[in-house]
């Protein structure tokens, strides 16, 4: 019993070093928020198109029965998004994905110049003025896009630019997606 | 110049990010509407509630927050539309359920074992110190202490 209570001091030193070092673990980011979607089928929501794209609006039904489709959340003030949409375009077109898109508080034509100029992968657009759409989707910035399978259920969410390492990691989300379904 | 300066930290009143057009007629619905996002993470400032963000998405939560709450929400209503949405972690508080088990009832338990812990120490010292000397150790100390004397 004594020595027991000897071991006690080593035994909370290696309790809380222990989770010291997992906190300390690369690829562990604590302001990742984990989406309340995931497993759960696509909110309901009605966006309208958005006007001069030439591509029509997004609403729940569009993401149901049509196989894999990526929603990507863009807007043309959104500095990383400019960085990723030609990443997300060689993507969709390489690998003859599906993406559809949420315009995010944006000015119409501010987003149709946007596009314009860095082109358009989108098979749907949904124009979210307000927001208000964005919140139906848990989004807490852009960019952000989930992976919504062929159910309607959202089956990934990828906050933050597909760049660099992002890359890697929202293909890989993608490929596991595919498998799955 | 010193009096004036506390007179402006007298006038001064704390800085909310609530912004007057957001702010309903009815005060009794505002300071519901007040209560709750002093209570709801704002999701892009972590560690700030929406009530004193300036992030666009906490101002638009501050809106959805009082848009229900006049359309007749109880308190309990708005926080699970948010939770639907953005999931436990913009609670504050965070519910009770197998998965915070740990997170509610963990500094209970340490404390209950530190109290364990000092009261198991108390009572051995309080043992150690209690037999009393044997018959022949007390006459040894009375030897010593009336030599001393």
């Amino acid at each position: 019993m004594q020595r027991l209570l000897f071991a006690l001091p080593l035994l909370l030193a290696v309790i809380i070093g222990g989770f010291a070092v997992w906190g300390l673990q690369g690829g562990r980011d604590p302001s990742d928020i984990p989406s309340a979607l995931i497993s759960n089928p696509v909110p309901q929501f009605d966006m309208g198109a958005l006007e001069g794209a030439g591509v029509p609006g997004l609403k729940t039904e569009d993401l149901k029965g049509q196989g894999l489709t990526l929603v990507n959340v863009f807007a043309s003030w959104c500095g990383p998004c400019r960085a990723e949409h030609p990443i997300l375009t060689r993507m969709v077109e390489e690998q003859n994905l599906r993406v559809v898109a949420i315009n995010y508080k944006d000015k119409p034509e501010d987003a149709v110049e946007w596009l314009d100029e860095l082109g358009n992968p989108y098979e749907r657009i949904g124009y979210d003025y307000t927001g208000r759409g964005g919140i139906e989707w848990g989004v807490t910035g852009v960019p952000e896009t989930f992976i919504v399978n062929d159910d309607g259920v959202v089956v990934h969410r990828f906050a933050g630019p597909i760049v660099g390492d992002g890359k890697r990691r929202f293909q890989e989300a993608v490929d596991a997606a595919l498998g799955g379904s | 110049m010193k009096r004036l300066l506390l007179i402006l930290c007298l006038v001064a009143t704390p800085l909310y990010a609530v912004e007057p057009d957001e702010i309903l007629d009815d005060p009794v619905l505002e300071e519901r509407a007040r209560a709750i996002s002093a209570d709801v993470r704002c999701v892009v400032c972590q560690n700030e509630p929406i009530d004193s963000s300036d992030a666009g998405v906490a101002r638009d939560l501050r809106l959805i927050i009082r848009e229900r709450l006049v359309a007749g929400d109880t308190d309990q209503e708005v926080f699970d539309y948010l939770v639907l949405r953005y999931g436990d972690f913009v609670l504050f508080n965070p519910p009770w359920k197998p998965s915070t088990y740990a997170l509610w009832i963990g500094p209970f338990a340490i404390l209950a074992l530190g109290f364990i812990a000092v009261f198991i120490t108390l009572y051995r010292k309080r043992g150690a110190v209690a037999p009393s000397l044997s018959a022949e150790e007390q006459k040894k100390l009375d030897a010593l202490l009336k030599d001393k004397s």
